[in-house]
């Protein structure tokens, strides 16, 4: 008798250690994957260092599904930059090219106007009602460098989350089953 | 160890990886080109020059635009966005910067170009400082990849100056 209740404790005790390491180890993946996303935030001193061309209005220089690497420096905004903002109300940052600067002499503040390289018009359409020019604090940053159809991902989990959640079933039932 | 899953991780994570590499070599081979653009800008008209009813300057330009962009293009190069601004101070703000004219030039062969045209976009100034005002004519290169890192320079042409008075 002592000893089959010897052999179910062993069970159910190497039970509960895999259950515990495998815990750990996705914890461990999930806050290196946040590590490295501050990181980045920190390096290019951008509120969001990469980000996904969701429009065509920038074709054919980027296309929708491209992703951009930003850079937010104290530098001054200059005109024919590629800028990346948000306007006050909207959550969709718009990576647009700056066709008009103007700058205060002793401030630094700096009216912007922005325009999508296919569109016709510039960007006034799309500011809030009133606004005729950006600001600074408007800038989430300066588009550096691209990589070309990474971003189709993203466009799809966000489009469909159907495959999202399939996707991180999928992930989860992968992570209880494996051995080891 | 040897499972269809594993041996398919394996594969996928090195494919990436390479892809990576070179994408990334391909960017950096780009700071090895020589490169010697050459343009030149000329006003061959001012069409109007008037104050807007808000209080604002507004100028109106005809503009001939001679450039040889060629050598900016790499194999690596998706396409060039070459614009015009207008650079002037005024008192009320250090930097002014107004583009006048774009293009995207998508391959080697349109680089080298002439053109002459009024400009694209309005040339309005915040107040009513053009008159008699010096500014510089920049046309500014914008370098697009077909991956990685982006490219951006200018050369200045100053020496320009608009009238003294309205027309």
């Amino acid at each position: 008798m002592g000893w089959i209740g010897e052999t179910i404790d062993s069970i159910k005790s190497i039970q509960i250690r895999q259950l515990l390491t495998q815990a750990i180890s996705l914890g461990m993946i999930v806050t290196s994957a946040l590590i490295i996303w501050k990181a980045l935030m920190c390096v290019t001193g951008s509120e969001s260092p990469v980000v996904v061309v969701l429009s065509g209005s920038m074709e054919p220089g980027f296309k929708r599904g491209d992703i951009l690497f930003l850079h937010m420096s104290k530098d001054p905004i200059r005109a024919g930059e590629i800028v990346v903002f948000n306007v006050d109300g909207r959550d969709i940052p718009i990576v647009h090219r700056v066709i008009k600067v103007h700058e205060r002499e002793n401030t630094g503040d700096v009216d912007v106007l922005t325009k999508g390289d296919n569109n016709y018009g510039d960007d006034r359409l799309l500011y809030a009602e009133g606004q005729q020019w950006l600001h600074r604090h408007h800038i989430m940053g300066r588009a550096v460098g691209f990589l070309p159809y990474v971003g189709w991902v993203t466009i799809i989990m966000t489009e469909k989350p159907i495959i999202k959640y399939i996707l991180i079933g999928a992930l989860g039932l992968l992570v209880i089953t494996s051995k080891d | 160890m040897h499972s269809f899953g594993y041996r398919g991780n394996a594969l996928l994570t090195f494919a990436v990886t390479i892809l990576a590499f070179m994408c990334a070599i391909a960017s950096f081979s780009d700071n090895f080109s020589n490169q010697t653009p050459s343009a030149q800008i000329q006003i061959l008209n001012i069409n109007w020059f008037q104050k807007q009813p808000h209080g604002n300057d507004e100028v109106s330009l005809t503009l001939n635009i001679t450039a040889d962009l060629q050598s900016l293009f790499t194999w690596n190069t998706k396409q060039v966005f070459a614009f015009v601004a207008a650079e002037y101070k005024t008192s009320k703000n250090s930097l002014n910067q107004v583009s006048l004219w774009d293009a995207i030039i998508p391959e080697k062969e349109h680089a080298k170009f002439w053109i002459q045209i009024s400009n694209k976009y309005r040339f309005i100034d915040q107040g009513y400082n053009l008159r008699g005002k010096d500014f510089n004519l920049t046309l500014h290169w914008h370098v697009m990849p077909k991956t990685g890192k982006m490219f951006a320079d200018k050369i200045v042409m100053s020496g320009y100056r608009l009238p003294d008075a309205y027309r």
